[in-house]
């Protein structure tokens, strides 16, 4: 039948990993206790707050409503995989000059949402970005220097393109 | 808090998970996107023996046409619905309703099928169902059996499907060329469940209003449509009084419940403004498009 425990074979920020785990743990806690990945957090466990988002094939989702045996075979990436210290992803780097962040929790899941979002709409309104971060609570910032953090990656990653053309 | 232990299932067919339900339906749950059931079992308000996961079903994934109707599979996404040229050719009063299902995120995971299956007394999908009169196909291990929407929302989580049935199809006849559509919703913020929504199709004859449907959720235990309510509006000219009229028949039908969110007095106000909003937007639409 059914079991309590499942194999999993899963890619993480480029990386493979094959893992036995309790059939009820959360891939938000798989990532976290399991992988050592703690860029993720867990703010709600309920899917309202966006702390935990990560990109499951491309897509984003709430690490916290999925559970780590659903992800068998797919590619997963977290913050740990957008950029490093040396080399920052622009969202990163905008994010650090406009001040989008101050105790950093939030962080993770709306630098995560934005990649998505900023794939799918590469020259956004501020409209639109505040739309986009909606499903992101932040306790700290008042969003304003989310936004601004947002618009200026969008610009950073548009330049990018400019160039490679 | 975390889930409660429960035994990992991924059947690879149909015909697989609808003997699973057949044998241990009382004590098992579907998953699909899991965005309604996740956050229940987080809390334990849910704790199924055995989770069904049909994320291995791609033949449920499917949005088409056949003949005059839109056949959704009861696995598409609510990202895939909501970007769909079909959708919004065949059904604009979904594709209108889309803009206030919760948020990106949550679309990419959270399926029509499952939305529906959960009925959620403030969400907006049922809503849209109720308008447009759609129909649910629903099997178990030996029969379909077919579900006009009015019939399918029964109370508060609870609708007509068994414990050892799937929704698997939802089928919504084409919206005629003739009518005009609505839909709007007040909430706390962008994508949080309604405090109230009313969805409403007009078709319009002359300068009368020759049928309507009403919709309403976020007011109740579940979404409702009202025979009263459509029949006030049939054969009239539209105006804001007969509106208001249409929405006072309402708040006397409905049992308008009052939590944080909201108070009763709030609703009332909010079955008023946003009736009378919407109907006179799809009477506009509907006589454009004459």
């Amino acid at each position: 039948m059914g079991s309590t425990s499942v194999d999993i074979t899963v890619t993480v920020n480029g990386k493979v990993y094959r893992k036995h785990i309790p059939s009820r743990m959360l891939l938000s806690d798989f990532l976290r206790q399991e992988l050592y990945l703690t860029g993720t957090h867990v703010g709600c466990e309920h899917g309202v707050c966006g702390a935990c988002t990560v990109l499951l094939d491309g897509k984003s989702a709430r690490s916290c409503l999925t559970f780590a045996a659903q992800v068998d075979g797919i590619e997963i990436e977290t913050i740990e995989g957008l950029g490093t210290a040396k080399n920052m992803h622009p969202l990163q780097k905008a994010f650090w000059e406009k001040h989008g962040m101050q105790c950093g929790f939030c962080t993770p899941g709306i630098l995560m949402t934005a990649k998505e979002f900023l794939a799918k709409n590469p020259s956004p309104t501020e409209e639109e970005v505040r739309e986009a971060i909606s499903g992101n609570l932040c306790r700290c910032t008042g969003y304003q220097a989310i936004i601004d953090a947002v618009l200026e990656a969008a610009q950073k990653m548009r330049n990018l393109q400019e160039v490679q053309v | 808090m975390k889930p409660a232990a429960f035994e990992y299932l991924k059947p690879t067919t149909l015909e697989n998970v609808l003997s699973l339900l057949a044998q241990h339906g009382s004590s098992a749950k579907l998953i699909a996107g899991g965005q309604s059931l996740v956050p229940m079992m987080n809390f334990r308000l849910a704790t199924p023996e055995i989770l069904i996961d049909i994320n291995g079903l791609s033949s449920l994934d499917f949005v088409r046409r056949e003949g005059d109707s839109l056949r959704i599979g009861a696995r598409a996404t609510h990202a895939v619905l909501a970007d769909s040229t079909l959708v919004r050719q065949l059904c604009p009063l979904m594709s209108e309703a889309y803009k206030y299902v919760a948020h990106a995120t949550v679309r990419n995971r959270g399926t029509l099928g499952g939305n529906l299956a959960h009925a959620d007394p403030a969400s907006e999908m049922p809503a849209v169902m109720l308008a447009v009169n759609a129909t649910l196909v629903i099997r178990n291990a030996t029969a379909e059996r077919l579900i006009p929407a009015k019939e399918f929302f029964q109370g508060l989580y609870a609708t007509a499907i068994t414990p050892v049935e799937m929704l698997v199809e939802v089928r919504i006849p084409a919206t005629p060329r003739l009518t005009g559509y609505a839909f709007e919703e007040v909430s706390s913020r962008q994508g949080d469940f309604a405090m109230g929504l009313v969805a409403a199709i007009v078709e319009v004859r002359g300068d009368l209003i020759n049928s309507a449907a009403v919709s309403f959720a976020g007011f109740s235990d579940r979404a409702y449509r009202l025979e009263a309510v459509d029949d006030l509006l049939k054969g009239k000219k539209p105006s804001d009084s007969l509106f208001l009229d249409a929405a006072e028949a309402a708040i006397a039908l409905i049992e308008i419940s009052q939590d944080a969110h909201a108070d009763r007095e709030y609703r009332c106000d909010l079955i008023r403004t946003l009736t009378r909003r919407t109907l006179a937007k799809a009477v506009t639409r509907a006589t454009s498009n004459a």
